[in-house]
């Protein structure tokens, strides 16, 4: 191993300064920065808002993508199926089709006949199974709905069971869902920060009064006081959110407070207070700001199940009133033609599933990003 | 711990008796009584039908009968159908949703745990990254477009199982796989940070070095000490569970209290109503309690006795 030993004179000692060795050589970081950093490496987070994105342009400008508007009946072009031109192999093709089982070909093409009100010339049928090896016969008959009901213009979503446009209907469904989303994480982040904050800053018996009256709250099921407050106000978004907001706050209030309690005995609002800085200074300067991250986590946390309730109140009926579209009457409306139409029922639920996953999706990318510890 | 249990009863009783008065005093403020298509009665009719409900009797007096009848049980009579009382309607359709909700509650836990298991146990390959993905998905879609795919494509399109009604097991089917999605989704995350967590300590790997085997490991000390934390999210999970029999059972046509929840809704029977409401509201408090002190029946780090 000697003769692998270097010779001294080839080290040269390095002129070290003080100044040198304490230099930072990253650009520092603040706390915002390095979580957006953490954020943007997310894929799937990023691929979310992406996703809400789309969705809000096209909540925004879709139903003035056509000319149709929301409440705009035709029964004449009832229950038309979606036809997008280019969009044919995806299904859209603005026909409707079924298998027929019979004893023979002519019996089942004369089934097809009756199943689509004689409408000959547009159907077309395909022998799946000709009955040969000793089955019952199979045809798929198509009908083309456009040229039947002769029908020039392109549905892109189909109509529903009024021959109302559901490509309008759905978007102005989805701003419902949003403008849900975003009133109720507002409410619930002025409610409960406020009421956190409040409660635990000032302490002592004021704190304990704020805290009797959450536990009981919290002892109310959400559901029962969501459909309470339903039941009471008149149907509308104004109630649903309302309803949604009363209940909603109540785990924001007690993490506001939680975090609270730990950070205002630290020394930078001793500090503060000994400057002559008054409560609500100390507040909204020194202690929310600390506590953002968990806010925003939170509220993103509340975004998706506020949506999910309003489509619930409105699947059940509790919701918005008949002739307004939200995501949740229009799946309830799906429902009732779901075994022949099931277009209806496909594209809001499709939506609604995007919108869900997305703040999902969104939400854990934040978590992770604002705070590495809980990440999963 | 008595005393600890002794303190929740009666925080207990004290919600209850508030729920109670606010849904009486709520309904009290609703337009509708049983007289909704009155006109065809005569002014005696009219009385008589007000004086059988009780609704000619001052607020204050109606609010003591009721109070002292629930606390007999009685919940009082139906507006809807007459003469029966909230009480058997209640009983007779508590039972398919008890069924539902308990099947899928078992399903649903058991293979999100054993979902989460196999995310875990293969971190960071594609079988994890499919099961976490399925995991975003059970707890996103909601689980009324879930049970209207399952009908569509399962009962309708494939007919495997029967599409709606309640008439043997094979009915249970479809209600309950679309109520069980959001336990597995829930479950299997739950499950699967967990174990990550457990199976990175230090006594998995003192196991590990004198000698026990992998799946030893991961029965005894793993999945053991990853349990735990799973029962808090018991109770949000079997509050969702009764929110989505509201819909499921509807969707489904299954007689349960949520169908029977919905309609009572629809055509203002508020004695159903406030009956329903007193025990969802029962049940939600019962759940968290039994749940709370489960906590520290397992894990005795948790001294629940001495509070926050």
């Amino acid at each position: 191993m000697d003769n692998h030993k270097p010779s001294k004179d080839l080290f040269v000692p390095v002129d070290r300064t003080d100044e040198q060795s304490e230099k930072i050589e990253r650009p520092s970081l603040s706390f915002w920065q390095d979580s957006f950093i953490r954020l943007r490496k997310n894929v799937g987070a990023m691929i979310g808002l992406a996703v809400l994105v789309i969705l809000a342009l096209l909540a925004i400008f879709g139903p003035y993508m056509n000319d149709h508007g929301q409440y705009e009946q035709d029964l004449s072009r009832a229950k038309v199926p979606p036809k997008v031109d280019g969009l044919g192999w995806l299904g859209m093709d603005g026909t409707l089709s079924d298998v027929i089982e019979a004893d023979s070909v002519e019996d089942a093409e004369q089934k097809a006949l009756m199943r689509f009100n004689n409408q000959e010339e547009f159907i077309t049928t395909e022998v799946l199974n000709d009955g040969s090896n000793g089955e019952q016969v199979e045809v798929k008959a198509t009908l083309d709905v456009y040229s039947a009901r002769n029908i020039e213009e392109n549905f892109w979503f189909g109509t529903d069971g009024l021959g109302r446009d559901q490509w309008t209907r759905t978007w102005m469904g989805t701003r419902v869902s949003l403008y849900i989303a975003f009133l109720a994480a507002a409410i619930d982040m002025v409610i409960g920060v406020a009421y956190g904050g409040i409660s635990a800053y000032y302490g002592g018996r004021v704190d304990n009064y704020m805290q009797r009256v959450i536990e009981i709250l919290v002892g109310i099921p959400n559901l029962v006081l969501i459909i309470l407050m339903i039941l009471i106000l008149d149907p509308g978004i104004l109630s649903i959110t309302i309803a949604l907001a009363i209940s909603g706050w109540i785990s924001m209030a007690r993490i506001v407070r939680g975090q609270i309690l730990k950070l205002k005995n630290q020394e930078f609002v001793l500090a503060s207070r000994t400057l002559g800085a008054k409560d609500s200074r100390i507040l909204q300067r020194h202690l929310i700001p600390n506590v953002l991250g968990l806010i925003i986590i939170n509220t993103m946390f509340s975004i998706p199940s506020a949506i999910f309730f309003e489509a619930f109140l409105s699947f059940i009926g509790l919701g918005l009133p008949t002739p307004m579209a939200s995501l949740g009457t229009l799946i309830d409306a799906g429902f009732k033609s779901l075994q022949i139409y099931p277009h209806i029922l496909l594209f809001p639920a499709i939506i609604i599933s995007l919108v869900m996953i997305a703040f999902n999706v969104l939400a854990d990318g934040l978590r992770d990003a604002f705070d590495p510890k809980m990440r999963e | 711990m008595t005393r600890y249990i002794i303190q929740r009863l009666v925080y207990m009783i004290i919600t209850m008796f508030l729920i109670a008065t606010l849904t009486f005093f709520l309904m009290k403020l609703l337009p509708g009584s049983p007289l909704a298509s009155a006109d065809k009665l005569s002014e005696e009719q009219q009385a008589v039908v007000l004086e059988k409900y009780g609704l000619n009797d001052p607020i204050p007096v109606q609010y003591y009968n009721y109070m002292v009848n629930l606390a007999q049980g009685d919940l009082g009579i139906s507006f809807q159908f007459d003469n029966r009382e909230v009480t058997t309607i209640i009983m007779d359709r508590i039972g398919p949703s008890m069924q539902l909700g308990i099947q899928a509650m078992v399903i649903g836990t058991i293979l999100g745990m054993l979902l989460g298991l196999v995310s875990a146990l293969y971190h960071n390959s594609p079988l994890d990254y499919t099961s976490t993905f399925l995991a975003v998905l059970g707890q996103s879609i909601p689980s009324f477009v879930f049970a209207g795919l399952l009908q569509f494509y399962i009962g309708v399109k494939l007919g495997w199982f029967p599409v709606a009604l309640w008439e043997g097991w094979e009915y249970t089917v479809l209600p309950t796989v679309s109520l069980a999605i959001f336990p597995i989704a829930i479950a299997a995350r739950f499950m699967r940070t967990e174990m990550l967590e457990v199976m990175g300590s230090d006594y998995i790997v003192t196991a590990r070095a004198k000698g026990v085997n992998k799946f030893g490991v991961i029965i005894k000390h793993g999945l053991r000490n990853a349990l735990i934390p799973l029962i808090t999210v018991l109770g949000p999970l079997a509050i969702g569970l009764m929110t989505g029999t509201l819909v499921i059972e509807n969707i489904f046509a299954v007689p349960g209290i949520g169908e029977q929840f919905v309609k009572a809704i629809n055509v203002n029977d508020y004695p159903i109503i406030m009956g329903t409401t007193l025990l969802l509201a029962f049940m939600f408090i019962f759940i968290i309690l039994v749940i709370d002190l489960l906590y520290g029946v397992i894990d005795p780090r948790i001294r629940l006795a001495e509070g926050e």
